[in-house]
């Protein structure tokens, strides 16, 4: 029986979730990246947004949600969404199922763009679109079915992920970690001052992800109830521990508290409490969103003393984040707050804590081999690196003729145009651009 | 005629400013650069990595002066550029062999 305050309430989180990744999640990394690579940065989330909402309705929710093939993979029943209608489904009694693909369809999107960050300023567009689309179909797809579909074996297993630590943050910080190993380090890096070229533009990109968030862990809940209260309470206080947890840990150990580091730490904080939100009250929400923050800021920290490039810390914020958060729920879950979840450990279930760090264990083998076939196969077909000089004019030149912020107002410009013709002023600007893309 | 270069903190501008106004200085060029001597860069900090910033921020001005003003005006930039700590800058001057009013083609003292 479709209700309507469900219905609406996840249509709107699923406009909410789309929001997290354009523009949320793409100011938040195009902030971090050098200005000539800014606009690849951006168009990377962006064209997510566009190449899985359509991989999504041709055959990608069949593969996650579609009925069970061994507990291992969706068939393809559903593939062009077909059966699937405004009526409602096993997954959601009350809402429409094309509402909660809908949904769903938002988390396929916003995971593989996750992954941009790892990568920044030197893959091939080409490169990465094959990527992220067999990255989706090979890992996502999969893993969602694993964790949520209906028979999938991590679900029949007891494994606790409300809204997608584990499917979401971890599969993309473990893929993370093999993109940056075999993609390897940006030209100069470590030895280049690489500094973050606007973040202003982070800052406003992490509070859309913390916005978004709301829609994410809430309305992951799938109905407008207490439950989806609880959620949103746990968000909320776990991305405010985890700014704090991120600040203070920075202030104490550097001199220093941050505003990268703040937003960075209420990303931290929203990651670990994803797959806890919905079966912890606010306290525990606390605790899990404060180590996170203090945890992720050390791992971040010890990314260069490993000298791998991870060049906007996924591995430190989704990787470590999403372990500590599947972990934290094996710890807090408290069937006070959710009697469809379970007992963690400091609620008398230790076994809980066992079948979350099988969860854990099983992602990384999933989506690490996985993510290192797909990138030699990317190699093969396309090339995953762009070349030594296409890298030192930037992405937003050599992949796609732009220049972010190309202001008028240069009286040098402004003589050159004018005294062209009007083809040749085009002309001249190209030129123009070229010459303040290279300097 | 003499030309005056100081480099300056951003902070003394609007000072160095008013007292070459006061001594009868009529004209200057200013510009933003960068550069260290003695008072060395900064740290900025991003999650993990750190980077030491070599080049500080300074403020060059330029004027151009008869003869018999040099002394005055080297006071007084100084007067108006020190706070007593690294980093207060330096002045140069040069000999400067002709000037010309572009307006009025005047040469010399009379195009200052």
């Amino acid at each position: 029986m479709i209700d309507k305050g469900d219905t609406a309430w996840v249509l709107i989180c699923t406009a909410f979730v789309l929001l997290m990744t354009a523009p949320g999640l793409a100011l938040f990394y195009g902030g971090m990246v050098r200005q000539r690579n800014v606009l690849a940065t951006l168009l990377q989330s962006f064209a997510a947004l566009a190449l899985i909402s359509i991989q999504w309705v041709l055959f990608g929710y069949s593969l996650a949600f579609g009925p069970d093939h061994g507990g291992l993979i969706g068939g393809l029943d559903w593939a062009f969404l077909r059966g699937v209608g405004p009526g409602p489904s096993s997954y959601a009694a009350t809402i429409p199922h094309q509402a909660f693909m809908l949904f769903q369809m938002m988390f396929a999107v916003i995971t593989p763009a996750l992954i941009t960050g790892a990568f920044a300023e030197r893959k091939k567009f080409a490169a990465y679109l094959l990527f992220t689309l067999l990255w989706a179909t090979l890992v996502y797809d999969p893993l969602a079915h694993w964790v949520w579909a209906e028979g999938g074996f991590l679900r029949k297993l007891g494994a606790l992920d409300f809204a997608g630590g584990t499917v979401v943050h971890l599969s993309s910080g473990t893929s993370a970690l093999v993109c940056a190993l075999v993609i390897g380090k940006r030209k100069g890096y470590p030895k280049t001052p690489m500094p973050p070229h606007n973040l202003p533009l982070t800052l406003i990109g992490a509070g859309l992800l913390w916005f978004g968030w709301f829609g994410f862990n809430a309305g992951s809940a799938l109905e407008a109830s207490g439950l989806a209260a609880n959620a949103f309470l746990a968000t909320n206080t776990g991305a405010a521990a985890g700014a704090l947890g991120w600040m203070f840990a920075e202030w104490m150990l550097r001199g220093k508290p941050t505003a990268l580091g703040t937003a960075s730490g209420a990303v931290a904080g929203l990651v670990v409490i994803t797959p806890a939100c919905g079966f912890v009250g606010p306290m525990a929400a606390i605790a899990i969103g404060g180590v996170g923050g203090a945890l992720c800021f050390g791992a971040c920290h010890l990314k260069s003393k490993l000298g791998y490039d991870d060049s906007l810390d996924v591995v430190g914020v989704h990787g470590v984040g999403g372990i500590w958060g599947a972990l934290a729920t094996g710890l807090f879950a408290w069937k006070a707050i959710n009697g469809a979840g379970a007992d963690g450990l400091f609620h008398g279930n230790p076994g809980q804590f066992w079948t979350q760090l099988v969860a854990v264990l099983v992602t990384i083998a999933l989506a690490a081999p996985m993510t290192f076939v797909i990138l030699k196969i990317v190699d093969a077909v396309v090339g995953i690196r762009v070349s030594a000089d296409d890298e030192a004019s930037g992405l937003d030149l050599s992949q796609h003729s732009e220049n972010a912020y190309a202001l008028s107002g240069s009286v040098v410009g402004e003589s050159v145009s004018s005294a062209a013709g009007n083809d040749r002023m085009r002309t001249g600007e190209g030129a123009m651009m070229s010459a303040l893309g290279k300097g | 005629m003499k030309k005056i270069e100081a480099i300056i903190r951003p902070s003394r501008l609007d000072e160095v400013k008013d007292a070459l106004n006061s001594v009868g200085v009529s004209g200057m060029t200013v510009a933003e650069v960068k550069g260290f001597g003695r008072q060395k860069g900064h740290k900025e900090l991003y999650r993990g990595a750190e980077y030491i910033v070599d080049f500080v921020p300074k403020v060059k001005v330029e004027a151009v002066v008869q003869d018999d003003l040099v002394g005055q005006v080297i006071d007084a930039i100084e007067r108006a550029a020190r706070t007593g700590t690294l980093g207060d800058g330096k002045i140069f001057v040069f000999e400067v062999v002709e000037a010309v009013r572009v307006r009025t083609g005047e040469r010399g003292n009379l195009a200052l």
